[in-house]
């Protein structure tokens, strides 16, 4: 009866178990809501585990052209769901910790989850925009959830006014774009695109162009649409804080390639100028300005956004091989941030937030193996070899060269050095001086260890990137 | 020809109506105006033959949305002197910006495209057409699954505000009159038996 | 009935004025204007007549029920008539009164306020079906147009709170916009259930779609929802013992305390012409409207007058409604505010939703006698 219901079992399945963990939460009557939490983290194995079975090697639409399945959204969605999976893992121990754990908060984490794998096989303006919002709208409600912190609302409402700045940006594009084509779905825009259009009709296309590239890099944090990201970062509480910085940067790649490359390919020329602006001046920016910080979490902000400017490098070159780029890049990103902010759980305690770079002083001798760990993400992030960091640069670097953009590359280096200096920092700090206190650090044993997995993977990631490259292009290709 | 009149006179009172909203000084009176250029435009949208739309527009922003906006604008003592301070000094950018806005969008829409041209007539189909019944096969059939996103996006919104706002425990400072009026007397006074005491001494 | 009369109206006076007044160019679109102004005047008449008696038989039904005799002085002509003169006597002193402008109040929206309350519950008779032809504006989506238009009623009562620059007026108006919109919901969920059941918009429609007898009617599949719109309805006009908006003993009088003469008469006039229409629309929805309930009984449903389709119905059950209107405020305690919240949030709202699903069901099904 319905045309290829089954290709969207994931989504369903996910939203029904979201509902059912809504009602659950009203019966977890203890005060960690142990019962709610690990309902969510089963619901996202089940999710995971759907995605292998139901989901084809082919490319598939459904709804009426409003869903697709491709390698791309598999691959993504799997991406999303395993590091969602983990970052509720860190937010449950950071909320267990500050006796904040609401059930609600995980709840709106599964409809985020949601609304990433809407926006990872959209396929149409309408689901991008609304995937978009179900996921903006999670967050802003998850960083407002901290009722009694003044930062955390603050943050919240500066998030929720600007997203919907960008998101108003973005549906003015839209509108532009279903003004001039007539239809939704990024086929029909291609297909428009593609056939050619009379310089009247080109404009107006690229009107439109201008309003999503801004709505898109509003959602990425690119500069000079990036005022938002340090404000939220340090604002937020460090377990939303670390979501927001990790799955939703994925479901961003998702909603670039989705707009540029399956929908506007053919404006190629168009676009790749303005993100070539948005890339150097996020490099500048987000490099410099990272120097100048005391506060981790807002040293992590601007290094968000300097990578967000890697990451663009990729999408500039316009190749699937470049989109491949990207997604590894921002793959890579995502599990280091996870590590970094855990680093920040990790020594937090109640009322407390390890957010100083003073925290990490003779981290060295008060916990050798964690210094370390650091040390790998430090390593990883500085992008310096043989860490997976590294290679995430080398490979965007690669297809910007082999595009003819030699300059891009080297400004990209030089910029990459600079920023190769505030995580040193942290390293020095953490080895070369004295610690405030040496009080014992306190946490349990499966934080311990998620976070201990947590930087092997970037370890071992960095000798066998091939792998996880492999990955990419096929979804890609 | 009446409807033309009639689309020039709402078309008119929508203009002056969404004018009024953005300058009038008193907020009550500008959530007002918002409610009477809604109301133009669900006329407007009426000769349009979009019944539908035109009345959930009805049901919705003015019956509802409005009703809710006007609640929190009545209650909220705006002072509206210091608003208005700096409008002089910030004159000049907000003219500069204005313009600016005025040449792009006019460059881009003059002539070209907008120019009808390029836009198809649309011709009206026959009267015997339920536009409620149209739209709806077209939400459940070929729109379902965004509209089922749109739905799902409705629950979050509830649970956020839900979660955002409601306080309970010792924070939460209301009284709760049932639970004050089924007390019972022996929830507060303790008849007590015992022997008369007497001074000692 | 109603049709001919119209027609003979159309047929032997306005034409020959028409063609007598207006240039030719405009004698069509004159014609039509000044039908629907004859229509209007003919709702309108007999709809002010019944809410000035309605006030009557509020007193006097009351005045029984608590073992009074209630007003049985003024008359006609010398005649006491039971009382029966008391309405107009009360509208002739209301008219006369002086409308006192409280210091500090918005002058322009004090005065629309009574209008906006009164307009709605006048505009919404638009589209009552009086008999199977009879109806002023037989539009496909009208039970959307009363929906919106008992939407609008509320903008009155939370103007004339806040424009009366006075507390208690204002308290009112909150008290009456929360439980207004709280209540709506329920209503407007129940109203999707008559639709999915009747499977139309147009109120002629889900009339039709009751006829068969009186067992056919949507009381009886739509039982609970019938309760709940019935009650919802006697929230929605502020009417005991949901009357909290107006609260004597807490607020004086609500929303309306700082207005006198013709503008209170008229927010009066509202609430009255309110009932009659919360009346009316319960009949329709689940009662069949002007359906006559002798139709299908055997014997019964045979005899010629009792068993015809008629306006009379609709008269009739509507004044069913209406004494329970009455009823219920010589009855009931007033509900606390709390209380009224939890009404409508906790218990409509669900029985509602439960509803759509179940009546969903039974259409799907086709369960006879109502959906074969």
């Amino acid at each position: 009866m319905l045309p290829q219901i089954q290709l969207v079992i994931p989504e369903l399945v996910l939203l029904c178990l979201a509902s059912i963990a809504l009602v659950l939460d009203t019966y977890s009557t203890s005060k960690n809501k142990v019962l709610t939490f690990r309902f969510v983290q089963i619901s996202l194995l089940i999710v995971i585990a759907l995605i292998f079975v139901v989901s084809p090697d082919t490319q598939e639409y459904a709804f009426n052209n409003h869903f697709i399945s491709d390698p791309m959204s598999v691959v993504l969605k799997l991406v999303i769901c395993i590091i969602s999976l983990v970052v509720f893992f860190y937010s449950y121990e950071y909320l267990k910790e500050h006796e904040n754990v609401k059930g609600e908060y995980f709840v709106l984490g599964l409809f985020a989850v949601l609304g990433m794998m809407i926006m990872s096989s959209a396929a149409s303006l309408l689901t991008i925009y609304l995937g978009l919002e179900l996921l903006s709208l999670s967050l802003y409600s998850m960083i407002a959830m901290h009722k009694d912190s003044l930062t955390a609302s603050e943050a919240a409402m500066k998030y929720f006014v600007l997203g919907a700045l960008a998101s108003g940006m973005l549906l003015y594009g839209i509108s532009m774009l279903y003004g001039v084509t007539g239809v939704l779905d990024l086929q029909g825009i291609s297909s428009f695109a593609n056939a050619g259009v009379d310089a009247d009709m080109n404009i107006m296309l690229v009107f439109g162009l201008v309003f999503i590239v801004v709505g898109i890099a509003f959602k990425l944090g690119a500069v000079p649409f990036h005022m938002w990201v340090p404000d939220i970062y340090e604002g937020s509480p460090t377990a939303v804080t670390l979501f927001i910085s990790t799955a939703p940067k994925i479901a961003a790649f998702a909603m670039t390639i989705r707009l540029l490359s399956d929908g506007l390919q053919d404006l190629l020329s168009d676009w790749q100028g303005m993100l070539i602006i948005l890339s150097l001046l996020s490099m500048a920016v987000g490099n410099i300005i990272a120097i100048s910080q005391t506060n981790i979490k807002r040293m992590l902000a601007y290094s968000t956004i300097a990578h967000v400017g890697f990451f663009l490098l990729g999408i500039i070159s316009g190749t699937a091989s470049g989109y491949a780029g990207s997604m590894f890049y921002i793959i890579v990103y995502a599990i280091m941030s996870m590590g970094s902010f855990g680093m920040i759980i990790f020594l937090g305690k109640k009322g407390y937030e390890a957010d100083q770079l003073d925290d990490f002083k003779g981290l060295a001798k008060r916990s050798p193996w964690y210094a370390f760990i650091m040390l790998i993400l430090m390593f990883s992030m500085a992008g310096i070899p043989p860490l997976i960091g590294f290679w995430a640069k080398w490979f965007v670097i690669k297809e910007v060269v082999a595009m003819g953009y030699v300059w891009l590359a080297a400004v990209a280096v030089v910029f990459s050095v600079i920023g190769a200096f505030y995580y040193l920092r942290i390293i020095k700090l953490m080895y070369f001086d004295e610690p405030d206190e040496m009080l014992a650090i306190k946490a349990s044993r499966e934080l311990r260890l998620v976070l201990s997995v947590n930087g092997m993977v970037i370890l071992i990631l960095g000798f066998i990137p091939g792998a996880l490259m492999a990955l990419c292009l096929s979804a890609l290709s | 020809m009446i409807t033309q009149y009639i689309f020039y006179f709402f078309a008119a009172l929508l203009i002056i109506a969404a004018g009024m909203v953005v300058t009038v000084r008193n907020p009550v009176h500008a959530a007002l105006f918002l409610v009477l250029a809604f109301f133009s435009t669900s006329a407007v949208w009426l000769m349009l033959e979009a019944e539908f739309l035109a009345i959930v527009l009805i049901l919705v922003y003015v019956g509802a949305v409005m009703v809710l906006f006007l609640f929190v604008v009545m209650m909220l003592d705006i002072n509206l002197v210091p608003m208005r301070e700096g409008f002089a000094r910030f004159l000049p950018v907000g003219i500069i910006i204005a313009l600016l806005m005025a040449i792009a969008m006019g460059s881009v829409f003059t002539a070209i495209y907008f120019n009808g041209a390029h836009l198809d007539v649309v011709t009206p189909t026959a009267t015997d057409v339920n536009n409620s019944r149209e739209l709806g096969k077209l939400l459940f059939t070929e729109y379902l699954y965004p509209f089922e996103i749109a739905g799902a996006i409705l629950l979050v919104a509830i649970v956020a505000a839900i979660s955002l706002t409601l306080r309970t425990g010792r924070s939460k400072k209301t009284q709760d009159p049932s639970a004050q009026v089924s007390v019972k007397r022996a929830d507060r006074v303790r008849m007590v038996k015992m022997k008369s005491e007497k001074k000692s001494g | 009935m109603l049709s001919d009369i119209f027609q003979w109206i159309q047929g032997s006076i306005l034409s020959p004025l028409v063609n007598l007044v207006v240039p030719e160019l405009f004698q069509d679109e004159a014609l039509l204007l000044l039908g629907i102004l004859v229509k209007i005047v003919a709702i309108l008449i007999p709809l002010l007549l019944s809410v000035a008696y309605i006030t009557y038989a509020e007193r006097k039904i009351i005045g029984y029920m608590q073992c009074r005799i209630g007003p049985n002085r003024v008359g006609f002509f010398g005649y006491k008539l039971l009382g029966l003169g008391q309405p107009i006597a009360d509208a002739f002193k209301l008219i006369f009164k002086e409308i006192i402008i409280p210091s500090g109040a918005n002058k322009t929206l004090f005065i629309i306020a009574p209008v906006l309350s009164f307009a709605p519950s006048i505009a919404a008779w638009a589209v009552i079906p009086f008999d199977d032809v009879s109806v002023l504006a037989d539009i496909n989506a009208g039970l959307l147009y009363i929906l919106a238009l008992t939407s609008l009623a509320v903008y009155g009562v939370i103007i004339a709170g806040w424009a009366s620059n006075s507390k208690y007026a204002f308290l009112g108006a909150i008290r009456s916009a929360a439980q207004i919109i709280s209540y709506e919901i329920a209503m407007g969920f129940a109203l999707v259930c008559v639709l999915i059941a009747a499977g139309s918009l147009n109120l002629g429609e889900i009339i039709e779609a009751q006829s068969g007898s009186f067992l056919h009617w949507f009381w009886i599949p739509l039982f609970p929802v019938f309760l709940v719109y019935f009650i919802s309805g006697v929230a929605e006009t502020n009417r005991a013992p949901f009357d909290v908006a107006e609260g004597e003993s807490e607020i004086v009088a609500g929303f309306h305390v700082e207005y006198g003469g013709m503008a209170f008469s008229i927010f009066f006039m509202a609430e009255y012409a309110n009932m009659i229409m919360i009346s009316v629309l319960t009949s329709i929805f689940f009662l069949g409207g002007w359906l006559s309930p002798l139709q299908g009984v055997p014997l019964l449903g045979s005899i010629p007058f009792l068993s015809d389709h008629g306006l009379i119905w609709l008269l009739m059950k509507t004044s069913l409604f209406l004494f329970c209107f009455l009823w219920f405020r010589a009855t009931f305690p007033r509900y606390r505010y709390d209380q009224i919240m939890r009404l409508g949030w906790k218990v409509f709202l669900p029985i509602t939703i439960v509803w759509i699903v179940i009546i969903s069901i039974m259409v799907v099904a086709e369960i006879p006698p109502w959906f074969n």
